[in-house]
């Protein structure tokens, strides 16, 4: 190990993309626009990821698209966008942005997953993450059956296809053997493993009108509802991937809202952690206030750097 | 009250409230009056109608059709109430309610008009509204009893509130009512004349465009409430974007400063799939009320 320096080193390497801190915004929250990415880079983050993108527009599902409750938030937005010809226009600098910005690609299958990617990556994104895990939009993910280890597979080799830049594979933290999901996505070709998308669906019904609040009835659950799940989600994935002997890095999705939940996420086997949810709790500014508490955590608990305690809780 | 917790996570869904009485406004525009619980029991549903501010806005929500963004047009002992212009699906069936209808509220949401605590006695103010936009200046000119209220309208059958605030400056396109013209006309007379210390304003681009710009150059500060296609209401979808700026939490007030810096204000918006439009294609006041298809004859 090299000397130990006074202030502790809270850049990381993903795949090969270097980051300023380990905060990534994550995909669906804000990334509509070029200028929003410039917000998130304002706010801190290490990187920010673009919203899911599809060959045509769509206008996903009515509103209320997106609630709050007690313990997190539920959303079926439905994969609105504007569509790939539009996307390009929109993020064509997008490899010039102060931090690297990751590109989200969506699809009804292999295919269209394949076009897309080819498409959007033109703009100079460091990186693409595919979501095969979105638990509330009919034809895609989880409704799709995108989450079996065969179609993670399939779609992730004809993904690989497409781009030559680092591939990044959404799980869903539905299925119990996420491990076997992210070693099908590292033997389709995926570079890292993200996870993990929102969990469920879940319902919040109104009592009053005794409908359901989601037009769509029922949306994925995320923010603090979902960290534990998340945290253990990251440790599986860590754990199968040593077991296999892969070397892949795994950025860990759910509920991170403070510095301690992303070092948290680190000890899980973490090497970046997204940041959604805590958007609405602490506005765009989080992911500055985040790599800043992380920073002081570190000094406190005597780390030098994130490699050193990165899957520390794996036995 | 429905404050932030320090360590807990704020709840953001609607209360439903029950639809009291309609009122006809013009050949286009209801009021909706809502029953408002008493505090206790409001604040224990979560609705803080302490922390409204005229120009703060809320999620209506009508189960099974839709949630859009609507400022209220007025708050008081005795309710709350909602300004509807009917134009598509959800403002129809709104503007369609009938007393014991449930509206669901979300909110208060955003920043609305700030700075009017200072001009409580000041007769240097003026509240421009045009088209539907006057029904977002209501409650604050009902904080502002000195100030003038001016708005522009189609024709006479189009304006709004004409007996609840006197003394107010009414122009129409056509002549109908009030002065032949603009209400950017008035602003300029008043500027000429030195009259004006703020101005706060709402309606179509165009027009607060224009006012927004004419102040800036007059050195005189002026707000403007902007629309724009919302989603999730609190700041994390992006869908309601404008340079940068989330209109539905950075807004939807803007001050004039603000809007010199977002190049897309009154020449473009994002639709539902978040495409860019040019605002000149869109028309957001139809020139004529919709009306019903004909009947098929043979």
């Amino acid at each position: 190990m090299g000397k130990r320096r006074p202030k502790p080193d809270i850049s990381v390497n993903l795949c090969g993309i270097a980051l300023r801190n380990p905060t990534i915004m994550a995909s669906g929250i804000l990334g509509v626009s070029r200028d929003l990415l410039m917000r998130a880079a304002e706010g801190g983050a290490g990187a920010a990821t673009i919203k899911s993108v599809s060959p045509e527009p769509r206008e996903g599902h009515s509103n209320p698209t997106v609630i709050a409750y007690e313990a997190g938030m539920l959303n079926a937005v439905g994969y609105s966008n504007a569509g790939m010809e539009e996307a390009v226009r929109e993020f064509h600098d997008a490899g010039k942005l102060p931090i690297p910005i990751i590109a989200s690609a969506i699809g009804r299958d292999a295919d269209e997953f394949a076009r897309v990617a080819a498409k959007i990556m033109s703009c100079g994104f460091a990186a693409l993450e595919i979501p095969l895990s979105c638990p509330h939009t009919p034809g895609y993910g989880v409704m799709a059956g995108h989450s079996t280890p065969e179609a993670t597979e399939r779609i992730t080799r004809a993904v690989r296809q497409a781009t030559e830049r680092p591939i990044l594979v959404k799980l869903s933290p539905n299925l119990p053997a996420i491990g076997e999901l992210a070693l099908a996505a590292l033997e389709g070709g995926a570079d890292g493993i993200s996870a993990v998308n929102s969990l469920g669906p879940g319902m919040v019904i109104d009592v009053e009108t005794r409908q359901p609040v989601l037009d769509f009835k029922v949306g994925g659950v995320s923010g603090p509802a979902l960290r534990p799940i998340a945290v253990r989600c990251v440790y599986d994935v860590a754990t199968a991937l040593r077991k296999a002997d892969v070397e892949a890095p795994v950025v860990g999705i759910g509920g991170v809202a403070t510095g301690r939940d992303a070092l948290e996420m680190i000890m899980a086997g973490a090497t970046a952690v997204g940041i959604g949810t805590a958007v609405y709790q602490r506005g765009v500014g989080v992911f500055g206030e985040i790599a800043r508490e992380l920073r002081r955590l570190c000094v406190r608990l005597g780390i030098g750097s994130l490699a050193e305690v990165r899957g520390a809780a794996l036995s | 009250m429905a404050a932030r917790k320090a360590k807990g996570f704020r709840p953001s869904l609607p209360v439903v409230l029950t639809l009291a009485e309609v009122r006809r406004e013009n050949e286009q525009m209801v009021t909706l009056l809502f029953q408002v619980p008493e505090a206790r029991e409001a604040a224990a549903r979560g609705l803080d109608l302490g922390a409204f501010v005229p120009g703060r806005f809320f999620m209506l929500w009508i189960p099974r059709l839709d949630e859009k963004p609507y400022a209220l047009s007025h708050v008081g002992p005795d309710g709350l109430s909602v300004s509807v212009h009917k134009r598509g699906p959800f403002s129809t069936r709104l503007g369609e309610l009938e007393p014991g209808a449930r509206v669901g509220f979300r909110g208060p949401l955003g920043r609305g008009f700030w700075d009017f605590e200072r001009f409580a006695g000041s007769e240097r103010v003026g509240l421009i509204g045009g088209g539907c936009g006057t029904a977002v200046l209501a409650p604050l000119a009902e904080r502002l009893p000195r100030a003038t209220l001016v708005q522009g309208a189609n024709t006479a059958g189009r304006v709004l509130f004409r007996d609840r605030f006197a003394g107010q400056v009414i122009f129409t396109d056509d002549g109908s009512a009030g002065r032949k013209g603009f209400p950017t006309e008035w602003l300029d007379e008043r500027l000429a004349a030195g009259a004006l210390d703020m101005v706060y304003t709402c309606g179509p681009e165009a027009m607060t465009a224009a006012i927004a710009s004419t102040c800036l150059r007059a050195g005189v500060a002026c707000q403007v409430s902007l629309e724009r296609y919302m989603k999730c209401g609190v700041g994390v979808c992006g869908q309601c974007e404008c340079d940068g700026r989330l209109v539905c939490l950075d807004g939807p007030t803007f001050s004039a400063e603000e809007l010199a810096q977002m190049p897309s204000f009154g020449r473009a918006r994002r639709d539902k799939t978040g495409r860019r439009i040019d605002l000149a294609m869109v028309t957001p006041c139809p020139a004529e009320p919709r009306k019903p298809p004909a009947p098929q004859s043979l």
